[in-house]
């Protein structure tokens, strides 16, 4: 029976981990069912970009109060986790606050974590007033009603109460380590949770250690639980921030890509020696799919940055479109676009890994065209992004798919685009008077 | 006034033998819309003026092809690049000055991958050079003094992080620079892009240039500078729909600097 607590906390350690591979797997399954992208080679670039935006959070800080209660949150989960590794040593060799002998280091370790613990939760308290009492704008928008809004809030609850159960295993050990009790050696410094010592004094010692143990366990069962939850939230952010800003574009915002497939056409078109009605060779290809109608047309890069959506709506509350009343919102584009992926993904899960087509699309069945055709492809949602999401990307690719597959642009679009084709200006005048301007005043 | 602008074709350059040092892009804002059109003869005023060796490409230039991209239509856009870069290729075309961003941003970035690389800039980055080496200068003149808000345009701002060239020769009108409340990287939409311009907006509660007006009425200028001709339409709609046009008017920076010179 001596190994019970060691043995349990092996297992819960294993299957918490196997879990979370088994959903990690899942989401490079579904990330791959996206096409290759046309990426530029510059690595150096990347990792500094990686470096300055997602370690740096440099992008945050846009917005002060918001991004420096950002940072404290981002950097004491980063720390106390160190505080995890702990926990998982004393969990498996059955030890107890294996690092104390590290002596004043170890004092200054936990006084820091103490310290990080309680800013964490005084932000995450400001974070919880802005969504829920102060009702910040970008927070109440219609995207954000049911799953997502309960999502960000249980998140905050989730770290309010690992914060509690980190300081109370303090303030209960500390309290012991004063009772000299066995097993509670002299270690560590608690700056903040020697003020909730008080609540177990005159305690039975029997109860203090429950109570320890308890949120020890808890503690670190939490922190598992979390790990799981990640797949199923917005919070999966804090680890695919890392991959979509190292592969974020490295080009000028303007610049769209060419679509090869269409310049391959063009040359064969512009060829004086090509026979225009050649027949199709025999083993030609089936022609390549203009443009995205689904999840998988579109590029892996765009369904990495799909996941990682933070659904923070800052492109949202700087688009043009969305802040004088139009339906169109960068972030429902994004979160759309993951919430199809995730409807293909579970489809595969249940069909042995195939998907099997279930009559829907992003198209329509998520993205309304009304949505795709208010974009002025202003690049304000890019800009704002923290972690190097290009929403715009997909609006265009969705907006070749409507025009280039289904000739369904909107009627004075087509007017315009049948002006550039015959006349050479998006309006109705002649190409041979196009230098009239010089002898006009 | 048109008296005596020098406008000289690339055909006819060529036929003389002669290369210009840079092709004017004019775009079909600046060769047909009637605003834009004052927007392409101020700049070659200042062309002229500085002695600058040019030419346009007259009825051989054709639309760029970015409102066909960013309507989806990649087929229509690389046609009309395609056409474009083998007129200028077979110019030796090496160096382009436009005064749309839109002209410049679709021949800067998405022409080279289609055989088209030149150097691109846009005319605001060009004036600035012509001050520097004292080909321009300018003597306060007409603006001194003016509140002058400038609105960043997409396309030259974000899309290609030009935010300085206009400046820069605002502040040479020694007028008053007024920033607007978002401006440069947080510069808000004139409406315009990604096509926009051809067709009605969608249902909302406001149009997008009416929004940005209102930002620039904020600042209480004399005048709104722009340095793109669709923005300038947009802007000058939005001030006569708020009914502003008797004391604030919307002005390119090239039309600026010719009129401070009295060009
Ligand atoms: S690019 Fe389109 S979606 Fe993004 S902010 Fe501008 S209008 Fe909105
Ligand atoms: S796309 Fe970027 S800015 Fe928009 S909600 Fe997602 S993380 Fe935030």
């Amino acid at each position: 029976m001596e190994y019970l607590p060691n043995i349990s906390f092996a297992i819960v350690l294993v299957a918490g981990i196997a879990f979370f591979r088994r959903n990690v797997l899942r989401l490079i399954r579904n990330i791959k069912l996206g096409k290759e992208p046309q990426l530029e080679k510059d690595n150096t670039q990347r990792w500094k970009n990686m470096a300055r935006i997602a370690l740096g959070q440099s992008k945050m800080v846009v917005r002060p109060v918001s991004g420096i209660m950002h940072i404290l949150v981002y950097v004491g989960f980063v720390i106390i986790n160190i505080e995890v590794l702990e926990i998982i040593i004393d969990g498996l060799l059955g030890t107890h606050r294996i690092f104390a002998g590290l002596g004043p280091i170890y004092d200054f370790l936990i006084a820091s974590f103490e310290i990080l613990a309680l800013l964490v939760i005084i932000a995450v308290v400001v974070f919880w007033l802005r969504r829920n009492i102060i009702r910040v704008k970008r927070f109440i928008k219609p995207e954000m009603k049911g799953w997502p809004k309960r999502d960000a809030d249980l998140i905050l609850y989730i770290e309010v109460v690992l914060m509690f159960l980190f300081l109370t295993m303090n303030a209960t050990d500390a309290q012991l380590q004063a009772l000299s009790v066995e097993g509670y050696a002299q270690a560590g410094a608690f700056p903040v949770s020697q003020f909730m010592m008080p609540w177990y004094e005159g305690m039975e010692t029997a109860s203090i250690i429950m109570i320890e143990r308890a949120a020890w366990w808890l503690h670190i069962v939490g922190i598992l639980v979390f790990l799981n939850y990640l797949y199923y939230s917005k919070h999966l952010h804090i680890l695919l921030a890392f991959p979509n800003t190292f592969y974020g574009s490295l080009k000028p915002k303007g610049q769209l890509d060419n679509l090869e497939a269409v310049t391959k056409e063009v040359q064969l078109m512009m060829d004086p020696n090509a026979d225009p009605f050649a027949a199709p060779a025999e083993d030609a290809e089936t022609p390549e799919k203009f443009g995205a109608s689904d999840v998988m047309d579109l590029k892996w890069t765009q369904l990495l940055s799909a996941y990682t959506c933070t659904e923070c709506g800052r492109c949202t509350s700087e688009c043009p479109a969305n802040q004088t009343g139009k339906k169109l919102s960068p972030r429902k584009i994004m979160m759309d676009t993951r919430d199809r992926l995730e409807e293909v993904g579970q489809n595969m899960n249940v069909n042995a890994g195939k998907f099997v087509d279930d009559g829907k699309q992003l198209l329509d069945d998520y993205i309304s065209r009304e949505e795709l055709w208010a974009c002025t492809s202003c690049n304000a949602c890019v800009e704002a992004c923290p972690v190097s999401i290009d929403p715009l990307s997909i609006i265009m690719d969705m907006r070749q798919y409507l025009v280039m597959e289904q000739s369904a642009a909107p009627a004075e679009l087509n007017q315009m685009m049948s002006n550039v084709e015959n006349n050479g200006a998006p309006w109705p005048f002649n190409q041979m008077d196009r230098l009239n301007w010089v002898n006009e005043s | 006034m048109s008296e005596g602008i020098k406008v000289p074709t690339m055909a006819s350059l060529f036929a003389e033998g002669k290369q210009p040092e840079v092709l004017f892009w004019v775009g079909c804002a600046g060769s047909f819309d009637d605003r834009a059109k004052k927007i392409t003869r101020a700049f070659v005023k200042i062309l002229n003026k500085a002695d600058v060796s040019f030419a346009v490409l007259g009825t051989e230039e054709s639309c760029t092809g970015d409102p066909a991209k960013r309507a989806g239509n990649e087929f229509l856009f690389q046609m009309q690049a395609v056409t474009n870069i083998e007129v200028m290729n077979a110019y030796e075309v090496k160096k382009i000055v436009t005064t749309c961003p839109h002209c410049f941003n679709t021949i800067k970035n998405e022409y080279p991958g289609l055989g088209g690389e030149y150097e691109v800039i846009h005319h605001t980055q060009l004036i600035n050079q012509l001050f520097e080496e004292g080909r321009l200068s300018l003597e306060g003149g007409s603006y001194k003094g003016k509140r002058i808000t400038y609105h960043d345009p997409c396309y030259l701002g974000r899309a290609n992080n030009i935010y300085q060239a206009p400046r820069d020769l605002i502040q040479k009108l020694d007028a008053e620079l007024v920033e607007m409340k978002n401006c440069r990287k947080r510069g808000l939409c004139c409406g315009a892009g990604g096509s926009q311009m051809f067709k009605d907006a969608e249902k909302g509660d406001k149009e997008v240039n009416i929004a940005r007006t209102e930002e620039a009425l904020e600042t209480k200028p004399d005048i709104i500078a722009a340095a793109c001709p669709f923005c300038n339409t947009m802007m000058t709609d939005g001030v006569k729909i708020k009914e502003k046009e008797a004391s604030i008017v919307v002005k390119d920076i090239a039309e600026l600097i010719a009129g401070a010179d009295d060009l």
